[in-house]
């Protein structure tokens, strides 16, 4: 009977079956759902909380005048945000040449031997808590000086770039085909020239996508500026001298006792959070960019 | 002394020619008129680690005239051509022996750099591959601006002579400016003609340059082929044996990293000197 044969085959429809089988469906796309919500709810209470408790103490004197002393109202946070600003192009300068040349020799000089090296040290330095930079580069130039400093706050961030930029230059590099470099190096054209303007041109916005990356990872890092760039209350006049920073100014009012600073602290984070968004919005429009070429 | 269009069997370094399987000697041929000698290559060895990928190959390549390299797949002949303006040593672990001259000067000689034999040998790829980030123009001109050339009237005329030798001028003459990987993928070939032209080399070899196009483009890239050799030694690596017969003077067959036969093409496809040519060419292996 081949009825009964075809029913007793294991992939035979029955409507127990059929029913058990489209439970089980719903029940996991429920559960990947709540995992998918799980993972959007923080970024979403963050910004909410932000824009409740930090949006009222935003106006036009938190982006203009320096800090009120205690028991004055009013006041902002221009040399904060001035100071990040700074903070980040110090960094950028120190990070983005090592990291960026440190990606071109992985990517196109180095040996299998010695780049697992590299590639090994790299990922250890990403992985090392960040006010461990803050305090080596306290040792390095904190110390020696007398001074906490601007320079040894752009210092401290700038190293924390190095690997990230390194990194991510060096997989942008790979992805450009190999037949560019030969059609280039074809044409009798020396090797560095062929890096730099064929290479590096092609894999640009990989690149600048990576650096926006480690500037907005590094931007929001408090623990390496509080033994470098420690803080300060007025404009910073000199780079060897200590210079305010968003998050800095956030840690130092979060833990005062005043409601004013509170207030002015959730106004500070909102602005850092509106930055580094900033910044992730422009390196999703930069890769799109790529994507559409 | 051979005389100069003689198959390699007549040179005095013919020691190392061991065709497989090969039992006739190849039987020279006499030469039509006289020629230059641009690449003259004797006992020539090269090994990828300790593969051996071309061994002994002794052949003298006429100047201004299309010779075509044919032989089945791993035979050699892609890096035979990578030998001639040194690209082979991109990759690592590579080893030579023998000597190989253009127009009498040691390509390998201890003082020369391989990005002046590169200039003066360039070279066109299977896949076009114009730079995705430059212009027409930009691709056309980038050799000789990366090679210092800044005169702006020098660059101009170049331009229109390179474009024009690759019969690519009255197509992208209007659209200068517009990247060249907005071509079709013919014209992209020509480009990459064009741009190799454009640093005025000696000799251009072709690896495989139409493999990648529809029969319309290939015919419009066979035919720069012959106004080229006018000015220019061609060689050109091919699988397709009608590319080879209709396209060149000289063909030479490699197997097995082994020179088998080089001879005039009209006698390598009508009457191939060795058994295993003869059942190359008429597609009877390989």
């Amino acid at each position: 009977m081949p009825d009964a044969v075809a029913l007793s085959s294991p992939f035979a429809p029955s409507p127990a079956r059929e029913r058990w089988r489209r439970a089980k469906s719903a029940g996991m796309t429920v559960v990947l759902c709540l995992c998918a919500v799980a993972v959007m709810a923080p970024l979403f209470l963050v910004v909410y909380f932000l824009v409740r408790q930090g949006a009222s103490s935003l106006d036009w004197n938190f982006f203009t005048q320096l800090p009120k002393p205690a028991g004055e109202s009013g006041g902002g946070m221009a040399n904060a945000i001035v100071g990040t600003i700074t903070l980040l192009a110090m960094a950028a300068t120190v990070g983005v040449p090592i990291g960026v040349l440190g990606g071109i020799y992985l990517a196109e000089y180095g040996s299998e031997g010695a780049n697992v090296w590299i590639r090994f040290a790299a990922d250890v330095l990403n992985g090392v808590p960040s006010i461990i930079w803050g305090m080596v580069v306290y040792l390095l130039l904190v110390v020696p000086f007398k001074t906490f400093s601007a320079y040894a706050g752009g210092v401290a961030l700038g190293l924390m770039m190095i690997p990230l930029v390194m990194r991510t230059t060096e997989e942008v590099l790979v992805l450009v085909p190999q037949s560019y470099r030969e059609a280039a190096l074809a044409l009798g054209i020396a090797r560095w020239k062929v890096i730099v303007i064929i290479v590096l041109r092609t894999a640009l916005k990989g690149v600048v996508t990576g650096v926006l990356v480690a500037l907005a990872r590094v931007a929001g890092e408090t623990a390496p500026l509080l033994f470098t760039a420690l803080g300060n209350n007025f404009w910073n006049r000199s780079l060897s001298e200590p210079i305010s920073a968003l998050p800095l100014q956030i840690f130092a009012y979060a833990i005062s006792p005043y409601d004013d600073w509170h207030r002015q602290a959730w106004a500070g984070a909102l602005v850092l959070m509106a930055m580094i968004l900033g910044l992730n919005i422009l390196v999703r429009l930069l890769s799109n960019w790529r994507n559409n070429q | 002394m051979p005389s100069i269009s003689e198959p390699k069997t007549a040179t005095p370094s013919a020691k190392t020619f061991t065709a497989p399987a090969a039992g006739q000697p190849v039987v020279p041929s006499a030469p039509s008129e006289p020629e230059d000698i641009a690449f003259d290559i004797r006992d020539f060895s090269l090994w990828y680690g300790t593969n051996q990928a071309l061994h002994g190959i002794s052949i003298r390549i006429p100047a201004r005239r299309v010779t075509a390299i044919i032989g089945p797949s791993g035979c050699g002949k892609s890096t035979f051509l990578r030998a001639l303006n040194r690209m082979h040593e991109l990759t690592p672990g590579t080893r030579l022996n023998g000597s190989l001259r253009l127009f009498g000067e040691d390509l390998y000689g201890s003082h020369v750099e391989p990005t002046v034999v590169r200039r003066r040998v360039g070279m066109v790829f299977q896949k076009s591959n114009p730079f995705p980030t430059l212009s027409i123009k930009e691709n056309v001109l980038v050799g000789l601006r990366l090679n210092g050339v800044s005169d702006r009237s020098v660059l101009q005329r170049r331009l229109e002579e390179s474009l024009r030798l690759a019969a690519l001028w009255d197509e992208v003459k209007d659209v200068l400016d517009r990247p060249g990987v907005s071509l079709s993928g013919g014209q992209q070939q020509r480009l990459c003609i064009a741009r190799a032209l454009a640093v005025q080399p000696e000799v251009l070899l072709m690896d495989e340059p139409c493999s990648a196009l529809d029969p319309l483009a290939t015919a419009k890239i066979e035919e720069l082929i012959q106004t080229l050799r006018e000015n220019f030694t061609v060689v050109i690596v091919t699988h397709n044996m009608q590319q080879a017969a209709r396209a060149s003077d000289r063909t030479a067959f490699f197997y097995m990293g082994n020179l088998v036969e080089y001879d005039n093409t009209s006698k390598m496809f009508t009457n191939p000197g060795n058994p295993q040519t003869e059942a190359y060419v008429s597609g009877r292996f390989g």
